[in-house]
């Protein structure tokens, strides 16, 4: 099969297909297969649960129940930065709502949301197994501790 | 001259990889020839990042270190092991009150070197295990008092003994790496600090029980956890730890690494068992128990990361060595993690019976901002809080179920006096109804009920009336649950009430 190169969403049709391919043989292949398209397109898209679900002999409603519920698995495309900033018990000992509404006032963002120029998504998360220095933060993937809202300040706007 | 310095996640957070490189950068303009070993954590977490340099004495620490710190601390001697320092780390009151036995080599060793791992004193307790039968290193489990480290302290040689005495083409052993509750990083630290343990551990299961697949389910918040672990199984592969034949034995087992994908309720083993099969990760009902029926419906082992890292030990040492720690039926070890308003957070490994007033105030030091403690919770967000007057409490899974309270996963979060425990109520239902798997009725719409009725109280509405609801509807979430998350969420709840209740008025 050959694909079009010039039909964006035909590209980004096989490329599912191949990583669904690829994986597969694994036990359980599902949740790789849906981490590995969203690392490698940015999120997981409604045509491709059609494909997934037709590589993996599921249906379009299994896998879309699957995707739907965990909370990873973004359904359109997220921002150039993603931070994410821990609400959990141990770092709201230690202010974390408090830095929450300093961001959501700073970006005009709440939790959840991308901004309009895409480069930022801001989202809560609950525990990033840094709770002895809280309040902590990820972005990016990269951990940060005992944020202050100057510190966090800081780091978005190297990340900008 | 070796300096080591944690590659850890929390220590990384505040600058450790920025000061290795400047340690670097500074020896190289003086000319003096540094290797600069990057290890787990030791778990002072208040002194990251907390360098150490090799001396005849031992190790000497520095910390915490700030990036502007460390030229000057070169300049007066840091490669030498002078200047102003901790002193001796092994020597730290902190560590000498603590008996390190799965953290042993946690902070002392190359996390992705195998052969550091075995020059410490890995692979005695599989290559001891090897010597003996299946039933006989269940039996040595069994006999150490071992019992699950992930909530539920249920006896992980009983467990093993079902599932080694099932009968089936394919059983499995699975690691729970989910580690979700807040206050919690101990299965994170010793993972990143030493992943070998684990690899080692769920061999032994395996060989155990005659599993020969083994899945870790790591959490998706902990990114560098996975890398760590990723690279030691490779790394195993390489020595022949995992794969066929293993140290020349008859065994063989392999080992994957599953990464979980943002669901608390994933952390419950059966919807753990569904996550890994590609499925929604609902709670199924017990019976059949995973240990007869678990993953893909074979017989599977499922143990907590701290569970399945303890085993080593116990086989090297043997049971009775272990088993001389703890009080009651709390036998051993077990990792407390120290987290939220506390000066001195981190994890200490103690025998059980140390109390929530030592670890909190002798090991912990108070809360971080001065001000007096007035709550802590113990034992994650299904966890009660408990007041001051509560803290000759003994970590015992026994005396803390007779308090109404839980060690769960041993996580102790401090709050100071500004806390607002009817906003923790709050949040508790809240975190319900957010994480709830929706399979029953009084977790998924009891919990959205009991952030509504925490609501009407702290606004004054019937205040009284209201408490009697909420207390009726605990108690249903308590009774009517499939699992412990709608169970267990009554536990913050209520405790919190009770111990708090002035914070429930308008
Ligand atoms: C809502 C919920 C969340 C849980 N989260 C975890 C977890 O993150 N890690 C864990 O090991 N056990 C967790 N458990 C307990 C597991 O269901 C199970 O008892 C445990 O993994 C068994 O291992 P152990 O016997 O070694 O403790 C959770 C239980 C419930 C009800
Ligand atoms: S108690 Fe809650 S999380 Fe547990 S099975 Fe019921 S709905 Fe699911
Ligand atoms: S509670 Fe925020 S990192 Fe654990």
């Amino acid at each position: 099969m050959t694909t079009d190169v010039t039909n964006p969403a035909a590209v980004r049709t096989a490329r599912v297909r191949e990583i669904a391919s690829d994986l597969r043989e694994l036990r359980g292949p599902l949740i790789p297969i849906l981490h590995a398209v969203q690392e490698d397109l940015g999120h997981v898209d409604q045509v491709d649960v059609a494909v997934i679900a037709d590589v993996l002999n599921l249906s379009v409603a299994e896998v879309h129940g699957v995707v739907t519920f965990y909370k990873d698995f973004r359904r359109e495309p997220g921002g150039r930065t993603t931070l994410r900033i821990c609400q959990a018990e141990a770092c709201q000992a230690v202010g974390a709502e408090a830095l929450g509404d300093h961001v959501k006032r700073r970006t005009g963002l709440s939790f959840g949301k991308t901004s309009v120029d895409g480069k930022l998504t801001l989202d809560e998360v609950f525990c990033l197994g840094n709770c002895a220095l809280g309040p902590a933060v990820q972005v990016n993937g990269k951990l940060h501790g005992k944020v202050t809202p100057a510190r966090l300040d800081a780091i978005l706007g190297e990340a900008r | 001259m070796k300096v080591y310095v944690p590659r850890d996640s929390a220590a990384v957070s505040v600058g450790a990889d920025e000061v290795a490189e400047r340690i670097q950068a500074s020896a190289n303009t003086i000319g003096r020839d540094v290797e600069i070993i990057r290890t787990g954590s030791r778990g002072m977490l208040w002194l990251e990042p907390l360098v150490e340099v090799e001396t005849p004495q031992g190790r000497i620490g520095y910390g915490p270190v700030a990036l502007e710190q460390v030229d000057g601390l070169i300049a007066a001697g840091l490669l030498d092991g002078e200047g102003e320092s901790l002193g001796l780390v092994e020597e730290l009151d902190w560590m000498r009150r603590q008996q390190r036995l799965t953290f042993e080599r946690v902070g002392v060793v190359d996390p992705r070197s195998a052969n550091d791992y075995e020059q410490n004193g890995g692979m005695q307790g599989l290559r001891k295990a090897l010597t003996m039968t299946p039933a006989e290193v269940v039996e040595e489990v069994t006999n150490s008092g071992l019992r699950g480290r992930g909530g539920a302290g249920f006896p992980t040689g009983i467990k093993w003994r079902t599932v080694l005495g099932a009968d089936a083409d394919l059983k499995f052993v699975c690691c729970n790496a989910d580690e979700g509750d807040s206050g919690t990083f101990a299965d994170r630290m010793l993972i990143e600090g030493d992943p070998f343990v684990l690899i080692e551990g769920m061999t032994i299961a395996a060989y155990a029980v005659g599993a020969t697949e083994g899945y870790v389910y790591l959490r998706s918040e902990y990114p560098d956890a996975v890398e760590a672990l990723t690279k030691a199984i490779e790394a195993a592969r390489a020595k022949g730890w995992l794969g066929e034949d293993i140290e020349g034995s008859k065994l063989t087992f392999d080992l994957h690494v599953r990464v979980g994908a943002g669901a608390y309720i994933c952390g419950e083993e059966t919807s753990m068992l569904e996550s890994l099969e590609g499925k929604r990760g609902t709670v199924r009902a017990k019976p059949p128990i995973p240990a007869l029926e678990g993953l893909f419906g074979r017989p599977t082992v499922v143990n907590n990361v701290l569970s399945l890292a303890s085993v080593p030990t116990i086989l090297a040492n043997g049971a009775a060595a272990y088993a001389s720690y703890g009080m009651g039926r709390s036998l051993g070890t077990s990792v407390f993690q120290l987290g939220g308003n506390i000066a001195r957070g981190g994890i200490v490994e103690t025998a059980f019976g140390i109390t929530l007033g030592e670890l909190v105030n002798d090991l912990g030091g108070g809360t971080a901002s001065g001000r007096p403690v007035r709550a802590v919770q113990v034992g994650g967000p299904l966890g009660a809080y408990l007041p001051v007057d509560q803290f000759d409490l003994p970590m015992d899974y026994e005396a803390f179920a007779a308090a109404g309270a839980m060690v769960g996963h041993g996580g102790i979060v401090v709050f100071d006096e500004t806390v607002d425990m009817a906003g923790m109520a709050r949040f508790a239902m809240a975190f319900c109804a957010e994480e709830s798997c929706g399979k029953c009725t009084p977790c998924r719409v009891g919990a959205i009920r009991g952030v509504e009725t925490i609501d009407r109280i702290r606004a004054g509405e019937d205040r009284s009336k209201n408490l009697v609801l909420l207390d009726d509807l605990c108690e249903l979430m308590t009774d009517g649950s499939l699992c412990a998350m709608g169970g267990l969420t009554p536990m913050p709840v209520r405790s919190a009430i009770r111990h708090f209740g002035e914070d429930f008025s308008a």
